[in-house]
């Protein structure tokens, strides 16, 4: 799977500016002094083991949760409990945010008018012909696979076109076709000028859309910066980073 | 119509649709009503209670566990797929969230308390005859009140590990005021005492409607932050 990379780095100003970011839960720190800036068109592939902070960061940077320290910056604006500052962030995360006794359009098209679209129905309906679900869109969600809940799930974080999109292992339960044909959407999102930032233990996928790539081990970055070399070197890297 | 409505109205819309679909919470509520009042009836000692006497804190008694059963549903269904999140991430006002929770809430447990009143006509053979107009205010004002804690506390619960264990325990103890009130109030409608007599609790009623309420909006945005 090879999917175009935008032809030069956006030099815009940020979109998304996270700084010295440090969560506690009790005694134990979850992120320490982690730093993030991401600017339009740009895609950042975090990568880390299990329990390294990487959902725990994706929550702080969608504003769910709140940094023991340090700040969330969109637009310029630091993310807050006002409603609008959340407005551009479209989050992707382990959970499907999908009620199982809606069908997937009323799922989407209730989301659509939390985000005050004018026509939800529709924009509900477009959203899963997008991710190849038009077919099954009235069908209630308890009764479609993994892989198809996931596709919903995609659907609902783009369905209001957010500038930012925060996407926790947006692979998982997809067979190789869907794989591909969710990267490419997410590779048009990129180049149609959106951030992403994709949390995956799936590294060959997310590869291919990361214009950056970050590793979190144990709450801290051990490498953060452009995407340069090969997947190998950069997994070479990765693991060393694991025995420092 | 304002964004704040519009918001409320589709999460009241949104919960009544779920409801619909699955009929579980209301179902057990209701099932469970009928089976307390079978429970009263049978374990009351003619000689020492009279029905009348009885009747009035049976009904609030089943009144107040059914609805909390109700109630439990209500953030229940957020949890399940991390659905709240999706509710939280949204540019909406926290407090449009909390309106429309609560009238979903309210559409629940004035459901239970319609289909649990015959049952309890039925069961303690009491004519409510002219005082059913009284019944169904105090249950309005009751419950307003009732169901306003209650939705609140469902929200705090249900990020707890055993949150229909905790939902009980902690909204019981703001529910002795409206349950005193609306106990008098019965029991008072029943002996068809004058309307002098039920104003002042009906009063008191109202006023626990209107702090609860107006302190559950401003508080529920809070009490939504991780």
């Amino acid at each position: 799977m090879t999917v175009p990379r935008p032809a030069s780095p956006s030099a815009s100003p940020p979109l998304l500016e996270a700084a010295s970011l440090e969560r506690r839960f009790g005694a134990f720190r979850a992120l320490r002094g982690v730093s993030l800036t991401v600017r339009p068109g740009e895609c950042h592939m975090v990568v880390g083991p299990n329990g390294a902070g990487k959902t725990t960061l994706l929550r702080l940077l969608a504003g769910l949760a709140r940094p023991t320290a340090g700040s969330v910056r969109l637009s310029g604006a630091i993310l807050g409990r006002d409603g609008e500052s959340r407005r551009g962030i479209g989050l992707l995360s382990h959970q499907s945010h999908l009620y199982d006794d809606l069908t997937s359009v009323e799922n989407l098209s209730f989301a659509a008018r939390l985000y005050g679209s004018p026509d939800p129905v529709r924009r509900a309906r477009r959203a899963l012909d997008a991710v190849g679900l038009g077919g099954r869109a009235d069908e209630p969600v308890r009764r479609l696979s993994r892989g198809m809940v996931q596709r919903v799930a995609i659907a609902r974080s783009l369905l209001h076109q957010p500038i930012l999109l925060l996407l926790d292992e947006p692979f998982t339960g997809l067979d190789p076709a869907a794989s591909a044909q969710v990267a490419a959407l997410f590779a048009a999102e990129r180049n149609a000028g959106r951030a992403l930032v994709l949390v995956t233990h799936e590294v060959h996928e997310a590869w291919e859309l990361a214009t950056h790539a970050h590793v979190l081990v144990r709450g801290v970055w051990t490498s953060s910066g452009l995407r340069e070399g090969t997947l190998e070197t950069f997994l070479a890297r990765y693991r060393e980073g694991l025995h420092e | 119509m304002s964004d704040f409505v519009r918001v409320a109205l589709a999460v009241c819309a949104k919960d009544i649709r779920v409801e619909h679909r699955s009929r579980t919470a209301l179902i057990s509520a209701i099932a469970f009503a009928a089976l307390v009042l079978v429970i009263f009836n049978f374990a009351r000692d003619p000689a020492t209670a009279s029905r009348e006497a009885l009747a009035p804190s049976v009904l609030w008694i089943t009144f107040t566990f059914s609805g909390v059963i109700a109630l439990n549903r209500s953030f229940a269904l957020e949890r399940e797929n991390g659905a709240l999140d999706g509710l939280l991430l949204a540019p909406v006002s926290r407090s449009a969230i909390y309106l429309g929770k609560y009238l979903a809430n309210l559409a629940f447990v004035f459901t239970v308390e319609a289909a649990t009143l015959p049952l309890f006509v039925l069961f303690f053979g009491v004519d409510l005859g002219g005082a059913l107009g009284g019944i169904v205010l105090t249950a309005v004002l009751a419950t307003a009140g009732f169901v306003a804690v209650g939705t609140i506390f469902a929200a705090v619960a249900v990020r707890t590990r055993f949150a229909e264990l905790m939902l009980p325990l902690l909204v019981l103890p703001f529910l002795i005021p409206p349950l005193i009130g609306a106990v008098q109030i019965t029991t008072r409608l029943l002996a068809g005492r004058p309307l002098s007599e039920i104003a002042g609790w009906f009063r008191i009623l109202a006023l626990y409607d209107l702090v609860f309420v107006t302190l559950c909006l401003l508080l529920f945005p809070s009490l939504m932050d991780e």
